[in-house]
């Protein structure tokens, strides 16, 4: 009887060894297929993908507003068929010759289908005529090089020549340290066409998305004449690894949230996904020029 | 000294006996009055500013403040600005706009400070407002890099019409142990980051975003300060007598192409679309 325990766990261990080795076994246990579940990574909530895609990628439990690819942002932002594209030819170089940079630039490539971190390009958002910018996080972390810092001013003196207003989606883990001293001038870069456009009396609106930290929040996403927040989304300028590091201490989960900017003044509202292109439609036409006052 | 490594470089700016902005204000000015707070939460130990007299003509003064012992770093939290520091920065930039007076920037920083109330009061948006309002300001603006130039926290000090660097300074968008800890997972890599990551005042000359390269006394600054402190003055001299002679329309267009144009990138015709433009390769 004894000796029949063990057959049991025996036959267990050779089970699981041969599934470890990846052979092909009796397998009766459930397998999930990959990509059926979302687990939120704020409340660790889990949701069906499905649902998940059809909340606009929005946990259904504690409204974290999920990373989407530009594409996705495009399509629930401009009218349809609207966007003619900038610049779609800028790439990088490699200019402190850094080694495997080429490579995960490549990689990007490939992964996102993107030329770089960024689009950038003329559209309407319910008829209404703009430049957008869209940051797109699965693109080495939207870090910002030469070729984003390039597209973002030139959108930005495309539109002040035009006499357009700039909406843009930011996204960033901050400046791109493959780029070294190259990427930081990009924040003074890319702030001075912000300045030009300002002067100009064009109106910007930044909505800030999941994560907005680094060089990005310390320049052009904080520029905004109206600053927009998705829920939930991180925004900050150090990161909170670095400021644990530092105090020794951890910090409170909604530190750096879009709500904790909200409280600390630094954003004007926070915008669900689902009512981001009417608010921002509605704020376009806030800012058309010759308005009469109706008797 | 041209044969230094950046890393033999950054064990020499962090020499305790370096010369601080403190230090050379009284050597470079003849007379100096401090301006405090930002008007709206505090002052910041962490930046001068003031109004300063020299060869006959006010300017305004700002710079990042490292101290020399233990005592004045924590006065001054080792050169670590809050917010309200860049603030403060910028309002006596505002005042020096409404005067007419140049300014000058110290820059010694190794970054703006990573800490909760800075997040709280808005770090990111200090720093971002200073790059935009510097670019725009209608009078001269000369930044010298003492020592260290450290990411967003220098640069918010660092948007200005000729930038110079001691001969030993390193100007970087991260500390060579941020670099490595982030790219290679290995904190420990710092001495080879720093000697990869192009951060001297030679390797900024060559990228274009260096204008000038102070020489600093055999051995570094700190073994003769009297004479750095002439050579800076000599700088600034010549900086301003070149700057106060354009108008300011031509200023602001220099300023703005000065940062506009760095970046390497490559520019392929076949996929253009929108506006297209001259197929080009562009380089810095």
């Amino acid at each position: 009887m004894l000796e029949d325990l063990f057959k049991v766990v025996k036959s267990r261990l050779d089970y699981d060894s041969r599934t470890a080795s990846g052979e092909e076994g009796s397998d009766s246990r459930p397998r999930i297929p990959k990509n059926l579940l979302f687990k939120c990574p704020r409340c660790q909530n889990v949701m069906f993908m499905d649902d998940f895609n059809a909340n606009l990628k929005v946990c259904s439990a504690c409204s974290y507003h999920s990373r989407i690819s530009c594409q996705e942002r495009l399509e629930l932002t401009v009218d349809k068929d609207s966007f003619v594209e900038y610049d779609k030819g800028l790439t990088t170089l490699n200019p402190l010759d850094f080694e495997g940079y080429e490579e995960k630039v490549a990689e990007a490539q490939e992964k996102t289908g993107l030329t770089e971190a960024v689009i950038t390009g003329e559209c309407t958002i319910r008829t209404r005529k703009c430049v957008i910018v869209i940051m797109d996080s699965r693109f080495m972390m939207a870090s910002m090089g030469s070729v984003v810092g390039e597209k973002i001013t030139r959108a930005f003196e495309r539109a002040t020549e035009k006499r357009l207003p700039v909406v843009l989606f930011a996204a960033s883990g901050g400046a791109r340290m493959q780029e070294g001293i190259i990427s930081l001038m990009q924040m003074a870069k890319t702030s001075a066409a912000v300045a030009r456009h300002s002067d100009a009396g064009l109106l910007y609106i930044t909505v800030l998305t999941d994560p907005t930290t680094g060089g990005v929040t310390a320049s052009f996403a904080s520029l905004g004449d109206i600053i927009i927040a998705e829920p939930k989304v991180l925004i900050g300028f150090a990161g909170r690894r670095v400021i644990e590091g530092t105090i020794r201490q951890r910090l409170p989960d909604d530190f750096q949230s879009a709500e904790f900017l909200l409280e600390h003044g630094f954003v004007d509202m926070i915008v669900q996904r689902v009512n981001l292109r009417k608010t921002i439609s509605k704020l376009l036409k806030a800012h058309l020029p010759d308005q009469k006052l109706e008797a | 000294m041209g044969n230094l490594t950046a890393w033999e470089r950054m064990e020499l700016i962090r020499h305790k006996g370096r010369p601080t902005v403190r230090d050379y204000i009284p050597m470079i000015f003849d007379e100096f009055y401090e301006m405090h707070g930002d008007r709206c939460y505090g002052d910041d130990a962490a930046i001068v500013g003031g109004i300063a007299r020299v060869h006959g003509i006010s300017i305004t003064v700002l710079g990042q403040v490292k101290g020399h012992d233990l005592e004045e770093n924590k006065k001054t939290n080792f050169s670590c600005p809050h917010p309200e520091g860049y603030r403060k920065a910028l309002r006596l930039a505002k005042q020096a706009e409404k005067f007419g007076r140049p300014i000058v920037c110290f820059v010694d920083t190794p970054g703006a400070f990573c800490g909760v109330a800075a997040e709280e009061r808005g770090q990111g948006e200090a720093i971002a407002r200073n790059l935009m309002e510097f670019s725009r300001l209608k009078v001269p603006v000369i930044c010298i890099v003492l020592g260290e130039g450290g990411s967003g926290g220098a640069l918010a000090l660092g948007v200005c019409d000729e930038l110079a660097m001691l001969e030993n300074a390193l100007y970087s968008v991260i500390s060579p142990r941020g670099f490595a800890s982030l790219l290679w997972k290995d904190a420990s890599r710092e001495k080879e980051a720093a000697d990869r990551m192009r951060m001297t005042a030679e390797d900024l000359q060559a990228f274009g975003v260096c204008d000038a390269i102070i020489p600093e006394p055999a051995g570094g600054a700190h073994v003769n300060p009297q004479v750095m402190a002439g050579n800076i003055a000599d700088y600034i001299l010549m900086a301003l007598q070149k700057l106060t002679q354009k108008s300011v329309a031509n200023l602001l267009e220099a300023r703005y192409n000065k940062f506009r144009k760095i970046g390497v990138f490559q520019e392929s015709a076949a996929v253009q679309n929108g506006d297209s433009q001259k197929p080009e390769d562009f380089e810095l």
